[in-house]
């Protein structure tokens, strides 16, 4: 599976050698947004096909905001710490 | 902001479309290819590697500014690592990987329907773009309770663009700086780290 962050950064190197292309820049920004696009109406469909998923849809919601409100939480607590330690001080 | 937006229209449309139709019996037996990862990687990263702002923060960047995401990661991975115990239907490393996705949600719903199947991914897409919408309304609540540095955490990777206008609104132009920092180091970080979990 690493070689998922293979074709990552061999974008990146290539993103890097042709940033002052400003078209191809723009045709393979527009590209990804519509590859996205794509993607989650085909996993919309297929979400939508099985009844496994949308009978516990609520149910999938409910864990989603849990895990949201915990990795949020997280998230908060711990820069807050870091900007009462390293940064306040600055202003 | 607008293009979140297009992308669950499209989302929910899918499900409206496949919904006991003979549409989503034939799109859910096609497998939605490994390759196709792949290219969407390769395009996300010329979006980086073009993007000025990346080489230059990264030039400019000092030990300190790395604490913030480096507290993002930690802050996330351990209180979600802790509320898998709370649900049953995920084990400790699954919400190790919704976590990962740092708000990053086009990117890891992919990567985690492609390693661990649809349901997982929906939870990861709905868990991320619940991280984005929620920094967007609580930022100014975070900013007077916790700090400019608490919805620069809390946008995590999509800090960089899509909660960046109303995070410079509420902390002031010099932590706009940080906050691309912030979450071009969590795009950067988010396929390595659900690929690593997930492996």
């Amino acid at each position: 599976m690493f070689i998922v962050i293979l074709f990552l950064f061999s974008g990146m190197v290539i993103g890097f050698l042709l940033h002052k292309k400003v078209k191809v820049i723009k045709v393979s920004d527009k590209m990804s947004t519509w590859f996205i696009y794509v993607f989650l109406f085909l996993l919309g469909i297929s979400v939508g096909s099985s009844e496994e998923i949308m009978n516990n849809f609520g149910k999938i919601g409910v864990q989603a905001f849990i895990l949201t409100i915990g990795a949020i939480s997280g998230s908060v607590l711990a820069s807050f710490f870091i900007y009462k330690r390293f940064f306040k001080e600055k202003e | 902001m607008r293009k979140s937006f297009v992308m669950m229209i499209f989302f929910i449309i899918g499900i409206i479309s496949g919904n006991k139709t003979v549409m989503g019996k034939l799109v859910s037996g096609v497998d939605l290819s490994i390759y196709a990862l792949y290219i969407l990687l390769f395009l996300v990263g010329i979006g980086i590697g073009a993007d000025r702002r990346t080489w230059k923060i990264i030039r400019r960047a000092n030990i300190k500014i790395f604490l913030i995401p480096i507290s993002v990661i930690f802050g996330t991975l351990s209180i979600v690592g802790l509320l898998s115990f709370l649900i049953p239907d995920i084990n400790y490393l699954e919400s190790l990987a919704i976590g990962s996705g740092f708000g990053y949600y086009s990117l890891s719903s992919v990567l985690i329907t492609q390693l661990k199947g649809q349901t997982l991914g929906v939870l990861a897409l709905l868990s991320n773009i619940t991280r984005e919408i929620l920094t967007l309304l609580l930022t100014p609540f975070l900013v007077k309770y916790f700090g400019k540095l608490a919805p620069i955490a809390s946008g995590g990777a999509t800090s960089m663009d899509t909660t960046l206008p109303i995070i410079t609104k509420f902390t002031g132009k010099e932590y706009a700086l940080i906050s691309v920092f912030n979450g071009i180091i969590l795009t950067l970080i988010v396929p390595f780290l659900i690929t690593l979990i997930l492996r």
